[in-house]
């Protein structure tokens, strides 16, 4: 019998799906986030504070949640059983590009807290942990570009850790406030066994992302 | 048959010595690098800050045979790890090797100052770790880790996991930040910095100083260990509070701290090399973690009040710094602590103690609510 594949979300600027449907939309860019937040999410308003990589990876993990059915927990219901792992290329370069605007000039200087905290790209991980209620292993790990093998191998490595029982992991990235790209799946103990099919499921992932 | 992971070579680079051993015997003579700015770039508010000289750094570079049109950061990166692959004596060029960089900003200053004859891209942190294994000859991808202030202890665990795995048989670590206006004007904006020099757990702390170091180090996956260091466990946890405030219960670090303590002998256990930022949040949700995981008798100490918040070296430099105490049954005085200033009274100290124990926690939290503990034990 063959394996079910893992689910997935594929989200840039301009286009966006999960388990290969496409969810139809009408805004591109950095509009798009706060559309299918609108349309998809809606009731949590810390996203309009989020930079552009966090609203990107904080509204593909909601697609991606919402596709698998996980139910939230809510109150004082926690866990650590769910980590969040991602890479990226760019890391905080957006947000380093746009805190570095409000001191560039000694005229014009205004360092915000605001924008500053988001320089930071594990801060996406934080977000996602605080929406969910998980208090698992988080990180972001950087990468020169995306490469299925070596996230495979990393992602089985965080299995060594006996408290974690699944990890939404991803990629994620954004250079400019108008340009970001992400996938994102959930990986359970079992599906990170065999790191050469899971390797074989981000593969897919990362084709559909470049070919959009 | 489970690997172990062995430390087999160590090296810090700080204003206060170029390898280990300096580091530690200027530590624990009481020795600080820090210092008062008035200004620096754009920034006109006062700090304390301990900034490594760039001409100790060229001058290191031309002494270890380190050529080439590096930024400060990568000169820094290879400064220490240089020193600490020769002294393994392993082949850093080899496939079986992984490198593994822990840092917050890497390249970032360049934004505002580019430098000529190093290209743009060099700002992405997997660019300029790679400056560092092509250094080597290392045909592997380098791995980043960028966790904020928690990166050196996560990069430690990452690489003792890619260990066990069996994949790789050593990994070089290493650690290291530049503080330029940019993270400087940051903390700045948060009012977390000090214009005093820091003092962690006291009544009076008033904040963080920033700081520079690269440190790093080797690990080995070996059968068996004798007379050595071995990073026995470490665990990573997120409080799911808040993305630049410390959980009020000490959740992540807590969760931690418990991870760990399941494979550490109490009676072992020589003290908790803690984060000390001295923000007034962090250290007081410190004592609470500490409190909570049943360590409050445990000596506790601090090392920010030398060498400021090195940022992505502060895991691995926090812990090679440990190593040498625990060896020498010290644990060294928290620099700047005077009187005890967080709820729940941890045991720490303006004076260098005596311990016995030979194993020790190091915990560091950072933005993002991220928390990570390690535990390391020598092996006689």
């Amino acid at each position: 019998m063959e394996r079910r594949g893992l689910d997935y979300v594929v989200l840039n600027q301009g286009y966006v799906s999960v388990n290969g449907r496409v969810i139809e939309h009408e805004a591109t860019g950095n509009a798009l986030l706060t559309e299918l937040y609108r349309n998809h999410i809606a009731d949590w308003p810390k996203f309009f504070k989020m930079d552009t990589l966090s609203k990107a990876g904080f509204v593909a993990s909601e697609l991606l949640l919402k596709e698998t059915g996980e139910r939230r927990l809510d109150g004082e219901e926690f866990t650590s059983g769910c980590a969040i792992v991602l890479f990226g290329a760019t890391a905080s370069l957006c947000a380093d590009r746009n805190y570095q605007e409000t001191i560039r000039d000694k005229d014009n200087y205004y360092p915000s807290p605001a924008l500053f905290v988001y320089t930071l790209p594990n801060i996406v991980t934080g977000e996602i942990a605080i929406r969910n209620h998980w208090r698992g292993e988080t990180s972001f790990y950087v990468l020169e570009a995306p490469d299925a093998v070596q996230m495979a191998f990393h992602l089985a490595c965080a299995f060594q850790n006996k408290t974690t029982e699944s990890i939404l992991a991803g990629w994620v990235d954004s250079s400019r406030n108008d340009d970001f790209q992400a996938f994102m799946t959930v990986i359970r103990r079992e599906d990170a066994a065999d790191t050469d099919w899971l390797a074989g499921q981000l593969k897919q992932m990362i084709n559909i992302l470049n070919n959009k | 048959m489970a690997r172990l992971i062995r430390c087999i070579a160590d090296n810090v680079v700080s204003p206060l010595g170029l390898d280990s051993r300096s580091n530690y015997d200027s530590v624990k003579a009481g020795k600080s690098g820090l210092a008062r700015y008035e200004f620096m770039g754009n920034i006109t508010t006062p700090f304390v800050l301990s900034r490594m000289d760039r001409g100790v750094i060229d001058a290191l570079c031309g002494k270890l045979g380190i050529k080439g049109n590096y930024t400060f950061f990568e000169k820094f990166l290879l400064c220490s790890s240089v020193q600490a692959v020769r002294e393994s004596g392993i082949d850093a060029s080899s496939e079986r090797v992984l490198f593994i960089v822990s840092t917050t900003k890497g390249n970032t200053s360049l934004l505002g100052q580019p430098q000529d004859g190093v290209a743009d891209e060099r700002v992405l942190l997997g660019k300029a770790a790679h400056e560092v294994s092509r250094f080597f000859g290392n045909p592997n991808s380098p791995l980043v880790v960028c966790n904020a202030c928690i990166s050196g202890v996560c990069a430690q665990i990452e690489a003792m996991r890619a260990l066990r795995s069996g994949r790789y048989d050593y990994a070089v670590v290493i650690g290291a930040d530049e503080q330029s206006p940019f993270i400087i004007s940051g903390f700045l904006s948060f009012k977390a910095i000090s214009d005093e020099p820091c003092r962690p757990f006291d009544k009076e702390r008033k904040g963080l100083n920033l700081g520079e170091c690269a440190a790093t180090v080797v690990l080995e996956a070996s059968d068996e260990i004798k007379g050595g260091w071995e990073l026995v466990c470490g665990a990573i946890r997120n409080d799911a509070n808040h993305i630049s405030g410390p959980s009020r219960t000490g959740e992540g670090s807590y969760l931690a701290l418990m991870e760990v303590l399941k494979e550490c002998r109490r009676e072992e256990l020589a003290f908790v090399n803690v984060h000390g930022t001295a923000t007034a949040y962090n250290d007081e949700m410190e004592s609470i973690a500490l409190y909570r995981a049943g360590l409050i008798d445990v000596p506790v100490t601090g090392l920010k009040g030398y060498y400021g918040h090195t940022m992505g070296a502060a895991g691995i430099m926090e812990s090679i710094l440990s190593m040498y105490a625990v060896r020498d049954n010290t644990v060294l005085a928290t620099g700047g602590y005077r009187e005890q200033g967080v709820t729940y009274p941890v045991s720490v100290s303006s004076e260098v103690r005596v311990c016995n124990g030979s194993e020790f926690i190091k915990l560091l939290s950072g933005f993002g609510g991220s928390n990570a503990a390690l535990l390391y034990r020598f092996v006689e």
